[in-house]
């Protein structure tokens, strides 16, 4: 990648992160935590990895990207608005009455969104679904699903991995958000998923670890994703929860949690001077 | 009613899909390890690459079929219904249901004629689970005809179906050329006395029991309801009019299934003495089918009882 394109993925980035804290601010709910660990792999995706065209939403042979940590909505909706889906001025509306901006993402009113999920343990199932029936069909396009860490203590996760290597389902390409934070604290006191890479492995997964917030790392790992034939993928990415805003980042409390007017004062600055130190660079 | 060999509609389920696989490239059956109990066995043999088994998972299976259905497959996920609608209820609930997808459910094993397997297997509760999904259609056919006909209603159908087979070889009362319709109830026989709504196996036991009354001088009206939900409540409040009384049957718990929708549907629009026949919030046990539909109350003899204190009142 180039640095001028690092540098557009890294502003993309503020900008989402800033879409994180005017929806959940707007919301006086949702979750900024997760939203801000996995901001990047957001950009990522959006705007450099998918096949995706925010004119054709629903374009037969784009790339499917399913958030079965549904929860993190925000971030989902905030890449989606800066890549042109909707308009960044609706974030605000998340979860008010009648907005079309959903507590957790509804594929029926949200454009770009490919599956209603929040339920965890299911995304990662239904996405296994789209690359079988990718196969089946005979076409081309890949499946993306990010998971949370906490995530993967779901039994069902586990069902699915094991139906996605059994079917060397090749165009599919599962990433874990491992920011080692769920609502009760650490994953590793609430009940250990460790160690995921070997286990992942264990599955019959092509296993990458990386920096979730190195956009040089993110992309050595999803273009040997997309060539590893004959095995599902797996990137599992080490995060930070809350990444960007000082005061969230590594905090148990801001997993849930909205912040308030000062809180929204103080996390915009912060972001508007990252984004202007990158602009500047 | 013709004298037909016994058929169990779980035959029925894996045959019509046999048949409809050759005429639809797009329809693919998954399984979660059980093909040749659900019989869709003949199904994998003939096109198995549009065969998924996803092994003893069937929270991930019910998942992987909305994930199918949204690349535009029509996707019939099968298994036992305790498993299909129990197991797996918050899976069709929220990655089906709630975002409407096409995708149908095929549960065999349904109610108390599971038999010797016992408790454990007799799933007396997915039509009162399913029924809460907003958008579902649930139907629960009669005999071999009707079954292999609804499992074509269901592929024509846009949006989720849940369909429950039974695992007992039952009789056949439909003829070949029979015109079936998704929430259209059909009135088998006429009767002024007290109309029996049923459902399932129960359908053939109330037209048996309806011969009995007969004889006793009284008028019973049999209807055979294979669509729980939508309820053809134009066919239901027409008898209850007409009747005065209702005896619902079915091979499910009082507790959330037809004679509870009908009772809601009567409650509302048109009060009518109902009684309700059915599992009455217990659960089985083993034994051979036969042997426990009559130790439960889920028999033509039965039938007659109530039938008969309820209109002598």
């Amino acid at each position: 990648m180039t640095s001028e394109e690092k540098k557009q993925l890294a502003a993309a980035a503020c900008r989402v992160r800033m879409g994180v804290i005017e929806s959940t601010h707007g919301a006086k709910a949702g979750h900024p935590g997760g939203s801000l660990s996995a901001a990047d792999v957001f950009t990522y995706l959006y705007f450099k990895e998918m096949n995706i065209d925010p004119a054709d939403p629903k374009a037969d042979g784009r790339d499917r990207f399913v958030l079965s940590k549904g929860h993190t909505a925000p971030g989902l909706y905030a890449a989606l608005a800066n890549r042109g889906f909707f308009p960044v001025e609706d974030l605000p509306t998340l979860r008010h009455i009648d907005s079309y901006l959903q507590g957790h993402p509804n594929m029926h009113t949200v454009p770009g969104v490919d599956m209603s999920t929040g339920s965890l343990g299911q995304g990662v199932s239904v996405a296994m679904g789209m690359a079988k029936g990718a196969k089946l069909q005979g076409k081309d396009y890949r499946v993306y699903t990010l998971l949370g860490d906490g995530e993967i203590q779901e039994g069902q996760v586990w069902e699915a991995l094991m139906f996605g290597a059994h079917y060397k389902l090749d165009n599919l390409c599962i990433i874990i958000d491992n920011n080692n934070l769920q609502i009760d604290g650490k994953v590793s006191d609430v009940m250990s998923p460790y160690p995921i890479v070997e286990k992942l492995q264990a599955f019959g997964y092509q296993v990458q670890e990386v920096d979730g917030h190195d956009f040089d790392q993110l992309e050595a790992a999803f273009n040997a994703a997309r060539e590893t034939k004959g095995k599902p993928s797996a990137i599992v990415m080490k995060t930070v929860k809350g990444k960007g805003v000082s005061y969230m980042e590594n905090q148990v409390g801001w997993h849930g949690k909205a912040p308030n007017d000062e809180e929204y004062r103080i996390a915009m600055d912060e972001l508007n001077a990252q984004l202007a130190e990158v602009e500047a660079n | 009613m013709a004298d037909v060999k016994k058929i169990a509609t779980r035959e029925s389920y894996g045959n019509a899909l046999k048949e409809l696989g050759a005429e639809h490239e797009d329809l693919v059956v998954l399984d979660a390890d059980l093909a040749g109990a659900t019989k869709t066995g003949v199904f994998k043999k003939a096109f198995p690459d549009r065969h998924i088994d996803c092994g003893i998972a069937e929270a991930n299976m019910i998942c992987v079929a909305a994930g199918l259905a949204t690349t535009g497959l029509v996707p019939f996920a099968s298994s036992f219904a305790m498993f299909a609608a129990g197991r797996a209820f918050e899976q069709v609930r929220n990655s089906i249901g709630y975002p409407h997808l096409n995708v149908k459910i095929g549960a065999t094993h349904g109610g108390i004629s599971v038999g010797e397997d016992g408790a454990s297997h007799q799933c007396c509760e997915d039509f009162a689970l399913m029924r809460t999904i907003p958008g579902m259609v649930v139907m629960s056919p009669a005999d071999d005809v009707e079954a292999r006909a609804c499992v074509k209603a269901a592929y024509e159908h846009k949006g989720p179906v849940y369909m429950r087979f039974g695992r007992a070889a039952c009789p056949g009362f439909h003829d070949e050329d029979f015109h079936f319709e998704i929430g259209k109830g059909e009135q088998l026989t006429e009767g002024s006395d007290v109309a029996i709504i049923a459902t399932g196996i129960l359908v053939a036991e109330a037209l048996e029991a309806a011969k009995v009354l007969a004889e006793s001088g009284i008028s019973a009206r049999v209807i055979n309801i294979c669509t729980i939900k939508p309820l053809d409540e134009e066919t239901v409040l027409k008898a209850a009019r007409e009747c005065g009384r209702i005896i619902t049957c079915e091979e499910h718990s009082v507790i959330g299934g037809l004679g509870e929708a009908v009772c809601s549907l009567l409650s509302e629009q048109c009060p009518t003495p109902v009684r309700r026949i059915g599992v009455n919030d217990e659960f089985g046990h083993s034994g051979p089918a036969a042997a426990l539909l009559k130790q439960f109350g889920l028999s033509a003899e039965h039938i007659v009882e109530v039938a008969k204190a309820f209109v002598n009142k």
